[in-house]
């Protein structure tokens, strides 16, 4: 218990220095250049306040808890006992590690339905649209796009594959999309792929990652755990744009059907 | 602060992480089937994640938000592009400062660089090279907010700095070193994770409000995407110098 109240002061006064910056940047820009006092400074220091003790909790229990269960998953999944091999020596194929494919991409597809950053995102996108790309179907497409995209890094992680070949194909499609896709759906689409990498998915990935590389043969665990978000991020948007693609011929097909 | 609005976050903070522990409890009962170590610490640290998120959310909610908005208003009306850019940048290169999803992982990239003999492997240097990295995440997201303001206020389409951006990963990715490709890619999505979401959207939307002739609706969005594309070619680039 002790040792959990030190390394919270210890987490604190961290917080604290990290979080200067920004602090200084908005009341600086306030009082100089804008010249006008705070419309509610007891609100706005409250909620500082609260963002340093909330952070301190979250650090301490991101070392408590979301770290180690991604590590543990990773290892538990990639046991010998699990895959039903003898040892680790037996030569195993990328289809041997199911386990983590589906895990991978069952995470992602859990996290980014429930993300409420995201509902956000989708129902602007309903009104930018008029009803052609509906909320949920956005939803949907984040969540498969997050889940695929997951799972996809697992397998470069398990067969070791260099990262950048992955994402510039990736890029590649997204940029096609692009030059496809109905303009006011652009913006929404590129930033639908960054509300999925919060601060409960970011700790609980990275650590999948490393636990992965760490169980996995030949794998370097510092070099090969990096790249997991990189696909998070990614695929969410080739799956939006898909979507918003697939919606718009839908409906402009099943308005040039009507007679 | 009214209790129940509390309470009622705490309980929407429970369920922003309840997706998640169900498919670890779904996977470790019927897949995996072996018990669980230290499970009170991971109660212990999943409690602590709930009320950390919970006072965050609503500290953000206080404090950064309304102030982040307010002042992208005022900047607007202001109407000089100069200080709007220069706050632009600031803001960018504050959020990323502060984020700690980057503040956690700088520190396992420095751990890695001194392995791989990139840096000296004393404590030191480590902190030297994790903070190089964070200034350079900071840095490309202060000025990925820069370029999206200038975007926002000349009214050009979003998918032309998109596509310059990833033109420049592309042709840059080859000649990086390699262990810090993983790093470089993951830091875009580092870099957006709590703090710059919100504040980065507060002031798009904030801007394209207040500027006559742009929707808010279609204009806000895009700064983000910059926000964590343009961080992936200066780390890279950071990879490439040291």
């Amino acid at each position: 218990m002790n040792e959990i109240l030190s390394q919270l002061g210890l987490n604190l006064f961290n917080t604290c220095r990290d979080f200067f910056p920004i602090a200084v940047v908005l009341i600086g820009f306030q009082f100089v250049v804008i010249r006008k006092p705070l419309t509610n400074p007891r609100k706005i220091i409250t909620g500082f306040i609260f963002v340093l003790l909330g952070l301190v909790f979250f650090l301490q229990g991101l070392d408590l808890a979301l770290f180690p269960i991604g590590k543990l998953m990773a290892s538990q999944l990639t046991t010998p006992e699990f895959l039903g091999t003898q040892s680790r020596d037996t030569t195993l194929t990328w289809l041997t590690y199911a386990g983590v494919y589906s895990f991978a991409a069952s995470i992602g597809f859990a996290a980014a339905l429930a993300e409420p950053s995201l509902l956000a995102v989708a129902l602007k996108a309903e009104q930018i649209s008029g009803g052609t790309i509906k909320a949920w179907g956005l939803r949907l497409a984040v969540a498969i796009g997050f889940g695929f995209g997951l799972a996809l890094g697992t397998f470069r992680i398990i067969t070791g594959t260099e990262l950048y070949i992955f994402i510039i194909i990736g890029f590649i499609i997204a940029i096609f999309q692009t030059l496809f896709a109905h303009k006011s759906i652009i913006g929404v689409a590129f930033d639908s792929g960054t509300v999925t990498t919060t601060l409960v998915t970011v700790p609980l990935v990275s650590a999948l990652g490393e636990g992965l590389a760490q169980a996995i043969p030949n794998r370097n665990p510092l070099l090969d755990g990096f790249g997991l978000l990189a696909f998070a991020s990614l695929f969410p948007v080739i799956a939006v744009l898909g979507y918003a693609q697939i919606a718009q011929w839908l409906s402009n097909h099943s308005f040039l059907s009507k007679p | 602060m009214p209790k129940n609005r509390f309470i009622s976050q705490l309980i929407s903070s429970f369920f922003d992480l309840a997706p998640i522990l169900a498919v670890v409890i779904v996977f470790q009962v019927l897949i995996i089937r072996q018990p669980l170590p230290n499970v009170i610490e991971l109660i212990t640290g999943t409690c602590f994640v709930i009320i950390g998120l919970t006072l965050f959310i609503q500290g953000i909610e206080l404090s950064l938000f309304p102030l982040g908005e307010s002042m992208a208003y005022a900047f607007a009306r202001k109407g000089s592009l100069f200080w709007l850019l220069f706050f632009a940048f600031c803001l960018g290169f504050g959020a990323a400062i502060a984020e700690p999803a980057v503040i956690i992982v700088a520190k396992k990239a420095a751990h890695i660089a001194s392995l791989h003999h990139v840096i000296e492997a004393t404590a030191d240097a480590e902190m030297y090279y994790a903070l190089g990295l964070r200034l350079t995440i900071a840095l490309s997201v202060g000025l990925a907010l820069l370029m999206g303001v200038f975007r926002l206020l000349k009214g050009w389409h979003v998918h032309y700095p998109i596509i310059l951006v990833y033109t420049c990963i592309a042709l840059i990715s080859p000649f990086a070193p390699h262990h810090i490709i993983g790093i470089a890619y993951d830091s875009g999505g580092l870099a957006t994770s709590t703090i710059t979401v919100p504040l980065v959207t507060a002031l798009g939307v904030g801007l394209a409000t207040a500027i006559k002739g742009r929707n808010p609706m279609t204009d806000g969005f895009g700064l983000v995407v910059l926000a964590s594309l343009t961080p992936i070619i200066f780390v890279m680039l950071y990879g490439i110098i040291i």
